[in-house]
């Protein structure tokens, strides 16, 4: 495939799993900094913003620790093999230290001098992996060699939870399975501690994280059974001691010691933070809900802040007392995401699953939630093997009027099913629910649309359910007469449909409504939308359709579909006949609902690629290929709130709406002739600080003006001038000193304000007299015969600034000289043509 | 961090009659009290004045009670025959009646005897009223004729003889002294006007007419014969604006309510039904013992007194308001305890800061909170909640089921407890809401249970009660299989388009079939 100059390329713009080490905060609590996929970031703690995205490792990042020499700098390290010292401050890149092999931990400690310990994996052996220390030295340059390592510990655990520097770098813990191990670096002391797995009787002892205490020598270690155990006197290899704290019901993913050490919090799979004071087993405190569960916390320098990451992308900052502050969150990971990619109408925001059980709405823009809709309504219990009611079906009506959404609940017997339709209020601008339906379907329902009637839409809208109990069902808005009824309007069942007692498994509705087309296994039914008669069927053997679409605009009369036997066929629905087929194994078919290009992605030998094509034409428009390593489950078109000039005429089916893609990694991908750089606003850029002053909207607001103001000042300099010289006119002073109650009426001073404001003709500059002198003299030959009040258009244009600037009196008067200028212009030169 | 979610408690909307407010408003009578009459009681007016005494008339005489009084305060007896229509003059003060034998008597109220005879009709007299200037009676009998009398000197002004049949209904308008309508058994009803010489409208309405009815505007009228109330625009001259066919027999009386805003017609089906005089759609009904003849609603819909055929006059006074009575009785806390700050006026610069509301969690919902399940389940299993909320019970169990506790919530517990439990599933397990759930606790139980069955005899009782319950739901689960199948012929036999209805019955008929391994 020729890639043409401009060619698109994929953007990553959200999602996927992107925190995979904890989050560190500025020493003056103010920033929060992130590993992100390939990125660090850095959020404002006060505004939730993303201030500064740093980018230049080519692979994961793996840990960040704050340089503790220089508070304002920032390490990285990287899968890549790079440690990068940043300053976060600006966004700039300092020095890059290449180690080179894999990097999967990064500690920084204060005692040593000038190295940092990097976990890498044993050279030779798979899975094992060790600590080593890494001397950064301090040559000159970007880019620098770091090859002086020396191994601190041998067989550690790859995760950089498993690894934690004691008292002031005193020793190093270290965890691996049930094995805990501590090194003293004075003494050079090795000592190695086990959980009796076998007395316990399970294998859950083992450790999944470890923390020290900050000023005394303890250590504390979460078990996969849920247990905390605190490790003392450790220096003995025989007379070590431990206690146990125990709460956690399942795996205690991390740990964290306050700044002085009084306080331990720990979270889990619950997605409670447990405080426990003193490290007593009696005395705890509780954050419960937070969400999700908790994969990271870390605590800022000076204990006043917490921060937990979590499985789901979010971030949670909490106080020291405990109280949930701030939530950063971008796209939500939900556990699966089954809605697929459906855009609001109203908000152009894509809607999928988020929490469980809720609906997010992702705004794209600023790659934030826009909100979440609970849909669910039950509290979800955050235990490993429960099956709870979650989110299966979204859908839209044409205006996002209504929301309709299925929920259930896999049980061995029958699935628990409800339909609930959702109707937008515009006072609280949110989605009130209207109707709610118990087991719509006797079994699982495939698929749901609303009959996009466009400009028509909104009085009687149908949605349409398809089930695997071998029905498709046809819901109308019934309304009810009684007056004095609660509720005007509600949903309920018009028609059931079924054809040969095949499963139906997709349908959708034709641009005008006027057909549904269902599709049951292996056959596409197309009904009247308004008799609910069958009118025809297609068949492609073999092989089950996977998805179904009809053409629009120009191409309406086509009904695309694809089967999982590898065949994307077009129906003319005029004819009743195929109009072409290809061998394509389509998993995402995707319609634009702004034009006639259909996307269909397709999944051959482990990578996906993209094909755009028009329903006429069996030749596609743009074909990308590998397009990305992942597995595609789905798509969107999200159109652009105005449309794109891309200057090739290949790229026309990005015109008036933009590809997004969500792979089975749940990250968010999208088409983009820009880079990722240049898609962030220049807003957000904006950001940067200044001074330490703490960002707010109102700052950043007041920074903007402030900008602008200056800007204008150099532009317009003398006009600046002026307006300086009119705040001590007599007029503005006279108003401005005398005692209200003396004032006469406000009608009565408000001519003399704004004569006053006017600039009189005697206070023109000499400067801008001489301006006209000249223009006068440089007339040119076209307009010679005229007087010299005449001047050349190119000369007005020359001296736009007059024109820019504000005062309408002097607008009008400039327009009114061109006027004058026109109508003693004598055009009787061009009859001599 | 979002905030603890209450159980969803899922409530079925109620079949059957809904809950309205008017529902509300006309089931506030008290229990009704019933007073025999002489004979069928074919007339009953209240006075326009208070106290609301009303006049009934039934057989020969004319009954006045006062309000709340169940003995008549005064009689009218001057009949020889059966009086008619007793009905009260604007003012209260004076009451007209006809009867029998032709004659058309005018009572004062506080007196005894007539203090006008009008004689010209030489049939009985079924209607009598008062036109609206107070000075002048219309009437109607069965010698076809209407009539109208003046007061002051007890002679016959004008008559009409434009019906046909008996004349036995009549109305005065309210705001034309001289307008006045009559409905006769000739299907028709006739608007007179004093001024002329003949009838200005005739309304056919089909069925012998046996009560009419201008409304206070004087724009509509309501004519009532037949099974049919039909309302008629009187202004458009008498076009037809809604026909209602509620009753199964004839519709004998007709009555508005207070504010204008409702209808009531009372037939010899022994019902009156209430209409909505903006919709037209029955809002509300009574039922009574006998066929009713006459009804009358009190000003302020303060009583509504029926008469039957019988003789039976059923009167219903409206409850007091409960709500101002008790608050009353409490005793109020000091005044500016409560007012404090409440009066306050925010300025235009100040910031309002509103409480955050604190929801009372119930107290099942507070275990389920702490994960204390079997504890949330006994709190469920108070009788308070299990016999009048078994909702709430059966959604609590099955939170129980999704966190995946029920089990452990139903173990352990003595014979008095499962008898409980057990009782309720016995009884609860057949209704098609809960069955889902229930089937599956009644597993889990008999699993559970099973090695100490025999041990107790209440136990096994129940065991056994259950099993029968179950047992009876599947054949009347078979008999619902097979009138479905016969149904599914009869349709199948019809036109070959039924298809679609044919599923859509399928669908919507409950399938369910209770299993069990019992």
């Amino acid at each position: 495939m020729m890639v043409a100059p401009a060619a698109l390329r994929v953007v990553r713009c959200g999602g996927g799993t992107i925190h995979g080490v904890r989050a560190v905060f500025s020493a003056d609590s103010k920033y929060l900094l992130c590993a992100s996929g390939d990125f660090v970031k850095m959020y404002s703690v006060a505004t939730e913003e993303t201030l500064r995205l740093m980018g230049g490792h080519a692979d994961l990042v793996t840990g960040i620790q704050l340089n503790p020499r220089n508070h304002m700098q920032l390490y990285s390290s990287s899968l890549d093999g790079n440690i990068k010292l940043w300053d976060f401050m600006d966004g700039i890149p300092i020095k890059t230290f290449s180690v080179g092999s894999k990097l999967l931990a990064l500690y920084a400690l204060a005692s040593s001098e000038d190295s940092v310990f990097v976990v890498i994996p044993k050279s030779g052996e798979r899975d094992t992996f060790q600590l080593v220390s890494v001397k950064l030295t301090k040559t000159a340059g970007q880019d620098v060699e770091a090859k002086d390592l020396s191994v601190v510990l041998d067989g550690v655990g790859a995760s950089p939870k498993h690894i934690a520097f004691g008292r002031e770098g005193q020793y190093v813990a270290s965890v691996k399975e049930a094995n805990l191990q501590v090194y003293f670096f004075k003494q050079k002391q090795l000592n190695r501690f086990s959980v009796n797995t076998t007395k316990t009787k399970n294998r859950n002892s083992q450790f999944t994280c470890i923390a020290c205490h900050p000023t005394e020598d303890c250590i504390a270690t979460g078990h996969a059974d849920g247990k905390i155990r605190l490790w003392r006197n450790f220096y003995h290899k025989k007379e070590y001691t431990f206690s146990t704290l125990h709460w956690h019901h399942d795996i205690v993913m991390d740990l964290a010691y306050s700044v002085e050490g009084t306080s331990l919090l720990s979270g889990g799979v619950e997605s409670v933070l447990v405080l426990w004071h003193n490290e007593s087993d009696c005395r705890k405190d509780f954050l419960p809900r937070l969400g999700s569960p908790i994969e990271y916390i870390s605590m800022s320098s000076d204990g006043s802040l917490c921060c937990t990451l979590h499985k789901d992308n979010r971030i949670t900052i909490i106080n020291s007392n405990l109280r949930f502050s701030k939530s950063i969150q971008g796209l939500i990971k939900s556990i699966d995401v089954k809605t697929g990619l459906v855009v609001d109408p109203r908000t152009k925001a894509l809607v999928l699953n988020g929490e469980p059980g809720h609906l997010q709405f992702y705004s794209l823009q600023s790659d934030q939630q826009l909100f979440s809709l609970d849909i669910v309504q039950r509290q979800y219990i955050h235990q490993a093997g429960l099956k709870q009611a979650d989110l299966v079906k979204v859908a839209f009506s044409a205006r996002g009027k209504w929301l309709a959404t299925v929920e259930e609940r896999e049980e061995a017997t029958d699935p628990e099913l409800q339909l609930k339709l959702w109707f937008y209020d515009e006072e609280t601008q949110s989605f009130k629910l209207n109707t709610r339906v118990n087991t719509p379907h006797e079994d699982h329902i495939t698929d749901m649309c609303f009959r996009d009637m466009g400009e028509l839409e909104d009085d009687s809208p149908i949605l349409v359910t398809a089930g695997r109990d071998c029905v498709f069902k046809v819901w109308v808005i019934v309304e009810d007469t009684d007056p004095e009824a609660q509720q005007s309007v509600s949903w309920s069942c018009d028609f059931v449909g079924s054809y040969h007692n095949y499963q139906a498994t997709n349908c959708c509705f034709s641009e005008d409504g006027s057909l549904l087309a269902v599709s049951f296994e292996e056959i596409v039914t197309v009904w009247d939308s308004v008799t609910w008669e069958l009118k025809c069927t297609f068949c492609h053997p073999p092989g089950k359709i996977r998805s179904i679409c009809f053409g629009r605009l120009t191409c309406s009369k086509y009904l695309i579909g694809a089967t999982d036997h590898g065949f994307l066929c077009c129906w003319n629905l005029l004819t009743c006949a195929l109009e072409w087929s290809a061998h394509l194994n389509v998993l995402v078919l995707q319609p634009d609902p702004l034009s006639e290009h259909i996307a269909a992605v397709s999944w051959l030998s482990k990578e996906s690629s993209l094909f755009v094509f028009k329903p006429n034409e069996p030749r596609p428009v743009y074909i990308q290929r590998n397009l990305c390593k992942e597995k595609i489950l789905l798509a969107a078109f999200v159109p652009r709130d105005e449309p794109e000039m891309t200057g090739s005429e290949k790229y026309l089916w990005l015109r008036s709406s933009q590809l997004f893609f969500l792979t089975d990694t749940q990250e968010l991908l999208t088409l983009s002739a820009r880079s990722l750089e240049e898609r962030l606003t220049p807003s957000s850029k904006q950001l940067a600080i200044e001074e330490s002053l703490p960002v707010t909207p109102f700052s950043l607001l007041l920074g903007k003006h402030r900008h602008q103001q200056s800007q204008e000042d150099t532009d317009l300099g003398k006009l600046v001038v002026h307006n300086k010289h009119e705040q001590d006119s007599p007029a503005v002073k006279e108003l401005l000193h005398t005692p209200a109650h003396v004032l006469p009426s406000a009608s009565f001073l408000c001519p003399i304000f704004i004569n006053s404001l006017l600039i009189s003709k005697e206070n023109k500059s000499a400067e801008e007299v001489a301006d006209e002198v000249e223009m006068e003299s440089e007339k040119t030959d076209d307009d010679s015969d005229e007087e010299g009040d005449a001047t050349e258009m190119e000369q007005e244009d020359a001296t736009p600034m007059e024109l820019l600037g504000e005062m309408t009196c002097k607008l009008s008067k400039s327009q009114e000289r061109e006027l004058r200028k026109l109508r003693k212009m004598d055009y009787s030169w061009i009859s001599a043509f | 961090m979002a905030l603890y979610k209450p159980v969803v408690v899922q409530t079925c909307p109620r079949l059957g009659e809904r809950i309205t407010q008017d529902t509300v408003y006309w089931e506030g009578y008290k229990a009704p009290i019933q007073i025999k009459e002489f004979g069928a009681v074919n007339k009953i007016d209240f006075s326009p004045v208070p106290p609301r005494n009303y006049a009934v008339t039934a057989s020969s005489r004319i009954h006045i009670y006062g309000r709340y009084s169940h003995e008549p305060i005064k009689t009218f007896s001057r009949f020889k025959d059966a009086a008619y229509c007793g009905t009260y003059r604007d003012d209260g003060n004076l009451l007209v009646a006809g009867s029998d034998e032709g004659i058309i008597r005018l009572f004062d109220i506080s007196g005894k005897a007539p203090l006008r005879q009008f004689d010209g009709h030489t049939k009985p007299v079924h209607v009598a009223g008062f036109l609206s200037d107070k000075y002048r009676i219309f009437s109607g009998g069965d010698d076809y004729s209407s009539k109208l009398w003046d007061i002051p000197s007890g002679t016959e002004i004008v008559s009409y003889r434009e019906h046909t049949d008996y004349v036995r209904c009549g109305c005065a308008s309210k705001v034309n002294a001289d307008v006045f309508v009559t409905g006769s058994y000739d299907h028709t009803v006739k608007l007179f006007d004093a001024r002329t010489k003949s009838s200005i409208i005739t309304i056919e309405h089909g069925q012998p007419v046996e009560s009419v009815l201008l409304f206070p505007s004087g724009g509509l009228l309501v004519s009532a014969g037949g099974r049919y109330v039909k309302v008629w625009d009187v202004l458009k001259g008498g076009q037809l604006l809604v026909s209602l066919k509620n009753h199964h027999k004839t519709v004998t009386c007709l009555c508005l309510n207070s504010s204008g805003q409702r209808l009531l017609s009372g037939s010899l089906d022994r019902h009156v039904k209430i209409y909505s005089t903006t919709s037209y759609k029955v809002v509300h009904s009574f039922s009574y013992a006998a066929p009713i003849l006459s009804l009358a609603l009190s000003p302020e819909d303060e009583t509504i007194v029926v008469g039957m055929t019988n003789g039976v006059l059923n009167i219903k006074h409206r409850k007091p308001e409960e709500g101002k009575e008790k608050s009353q009785k409490k005793r109020q806390p000091a005044y500016r305890t409560y007012m404090r700050g409440k009066t306050y006026m925010p300025k235009q610069e100040d910031f309002s800061v509103s409480k955050p509301v604190r929801r009372a969690l119930r107290k099942y919902d507070k275990l389920l909170k702490s994960f204390d399940s079997s504890k949330a389940l006994d709190a469920v299993l108070e009788p308070s909640i299990r016999l009048h909320t078994p909702e709430v019970t059966v959604a609590v169990m099955q939170e129980l089921h999704r966190r995946g506790t029920l089990r452990s919530a139903l173990a352990g517990r003595d014979e008095k407890q499962i008898n409980l439990l057990l009782t309720f599933v016995a009884r609860r397990v057949i209704e098609p809401r809960f069955t889902s759930i229930l089937v599956t606790v009644a597993d889990i139980i008999t699993d559970i249970y099973q090695p100490v069955l025999g041990q107790s005899a209440i136990v096994d009782r129940q065991f056994l009660r259950l099993q029968e319950a179950i047992g009876k739901e599947i054949d009347y689960q078979g008999e619902l299989l097979e009138v479905l199948g016969m149904m599914d012929t009869l349709f199948a036999s019809f036109a070959e388009k039924k298809v679609t209805s044919l599923e859509e019955t399928r669908s919507n008929s409950p399938t369910e079939i209770i299993e069990t391994d019992e």
